[in-house]
């Protein structure tokens, strides 16, 4: 597969804030069909895979892609759920917030299962391995797969890569990826704000 | 989405009266996530790893023990239990001075039981520690108010606008004030019905209506929570017999069929069945018990889970 990385340029600007568009409405439909068909060639009809989005944001994109799978490529019974990681973080009590969780939902057993876990966003990894910890409470999978709409490259801060990647981007550290979804957001677009 | 930097108002949960509304909302909406967690083939949670919890308790309990216990232990906390009978209290120490050599030990958190009211406020003016009022004399219970007010959520969507009648000893009774305090912030009708003698003077203070007539008090009712008799809390005779007390006071099938509609009962534990309620009243389809003592768990992992996150 070839990728595309887009590099950002640093120009300075006299805004405090401003964002610029890393990824159209078409942009992402395209991706999201790749993705599909990325994850059809390797689980083929799906009967012994599940789908597991993260929440708060990866939910969304779970969602669109088992909608891809079952609509577009007529795939039947795609077992889809939500995880919340908020009690497997390991940022509990560092700042002085409260974390506070989100609806975890799944409601099939993953023993023996291949999981492919989706997230909007893969930034230092930290979520991820909470997700790996948290996804051990539901059984022993046979494999976990990682897909992410955007992988932010050089900013990892564990050893966690995606299988499956929408699109690789250079962001520097207080820049900003945002994936907005027409369900929570009123439009597809991710944007990059700085 | 909820605003994910909500926290609740207090350090402590010393009573009910400290809270707020929104914390209320708060505590439940956790429990709600941890009640998904404890149904997990694997129940546990890695959240507070680094805490130390010292379970203290000055007077009797297995209910609350357990299940105190068990939710710090779901929550992967350390704990230390502590039981006063075998304690150098029996030797004389006083309440901080235990208190505080249990914190020197690097406790982070004290969930405490004792029978004197105000057992709590007093130790949270003198540690360094959160606290968690798990029962102080006749005044509040508030881990039970709360799973209380959860159970009537859960069985009948909402507590705003519920009509809840406490039944039996109102006056030795903290999970009845507490009770009060909970259901009343969330906005239900509360009434109180017993013997006079078990009804401290003056209650309507708080808003609650009083009742001496049981069918009437369980005809309005959506859902009555039946107090055990604190025999061990008396120390003069309050009504004539036991058995006439359950005449007048206590549940049986014949009473609740006779009822115009399907009322949910409720107990705090422990049972004295055939006093205020029978054996049948209490399995029945409308007995919500056996869910206050699962909900227990989840609501006392949401409350020490909220209130950890405040240590610093």
């Amino acid at each position: 597969m070839k990728k595309f990385p887009i590099f950002v340029s640093q120009t300075p600007t006299l805004e405090l804030m401003s964002q610029k568009v890393l990824l159209s409405e078409k942009e992402i439909h395209i991706i999201l069909h790749r993705l599909a068909c990325q994850l059809l060639e390797s689980h083929l009809d799906f009967s012994n895979t599940v789908l597991i989005g993260l929440q708060p944001r990866g939910i969304f994109l779970a969602k669109r892609l088992a909608q891809i799978l079952q609509e577009d490529y007529k795939v039947k019974d795609i077992a889809l759920g939500f995880l919340d990681i908020t009690f497997f973080r390991d940022d509990f009590r560092r700042d002085g917030k409260t974390l506070t969780a989100n609806k975890t939902q799944i409601d099939f057993l993953i023993d023996s299962k291949k999981v492919v876990l989706i997230d909007d966003v893969l930034y230092t990894g930290r979520s991820i391995r909470a997700a790996l910890t948290a996804l051990q409470s539901f059984g022993r999978p046979e494999e976990i797969e990682l897909l992410t709409l955007i992988d932010r490259r050089f900013s990892r801060h564990l050893p966690i890569q995606p299988n499956y990647r929408g699109r690789q981007v250079d962001v520097i550290d207080h820049e900003k990826v945002k994936v907005c979804w027409k369900e929570q957001d009123g439009e597809d677009t991710v944007y990059l704000i700085n | 989405m909820p605003n994910p930097n909500r926290q609740l108002s207090v350090k402590h949960l010393l009573g009910i009266k400290y809270l707020q509304e929104t914390d209320i909302d708060l505590i439940f909406e956790t429990a709600d996530h941890f009640k998904e967690v404890i149904n997990r083939p694997i129940k546990k949670v890695p959240s507070l790893r680094d805490i130390t919890i010292a379970n203290i308790f000055f007077e009797n309990s297995t209910r609350t023990k357990l299940s105190f216990e068990l939710a710090e232990k779901r929550l992967s906390a350390d704990v230390l239990n502590f039981s006063a009978s075998q304690s150098s209290v029996t030797k004389g120490e006083t309440l901080i001075d235990t208190v505080n050599n249990i914190l020197s030990m690097k406790v982070d958190m004290v969930v405490m039981r004792h029978p004197n009211p105000g057992a709590g406020v007093l130790l949270s003016k003198h540690i360094n520690a959160a606290i968690i009022n798990a029962g102080d004399g006749a005044h509040e219970h508030p881990t039970q108010a709360l799973l209380d007010s959860y159970s009537i959520r859960e069985r009948l969507g909402d507590v705003a606008g519920k009509k809840v009648v406490i039944v039996g000893d109102i006056l030795h009774s903290r999970v009845a004030l507490s009770n009060i305090y909970a259901l009343k912030l969330q906005g239900a009708e509360v009434k109180v019905c017993g013997p006079k003698t078990l009804i401290p003077k003056h209650i309507e203070s708080l808003g609650v209506s009083v009742e001496t007539d049981l069918r009437k008090a369980l005809n309005w009712c959506d859902v009555a929570n039946m107090l055990r008799v604190q025999n061990e809390r008396m120390d003069i005779s309050y009504f004539p017999s036991t058995r006439e007390y359950t005449q007048l006071y206590g549940v049986n099938m014949d009473l609740l069929n006779s009822l115009d509609k399907d009322i949910v009962i409720m107990h705090p534990g422990p049972i004295n069945r055939g006093v205020e309620i029978t054996s049948e009243v209490a399995d029945s389809n409308q007995s919500i018990i056996l869910n206050q003592v699962e909900n227990g768990v989840a609501i006392r992992m949401a409350v020490i889970y909220l209130l950890a996150s405040k240590i610093k």
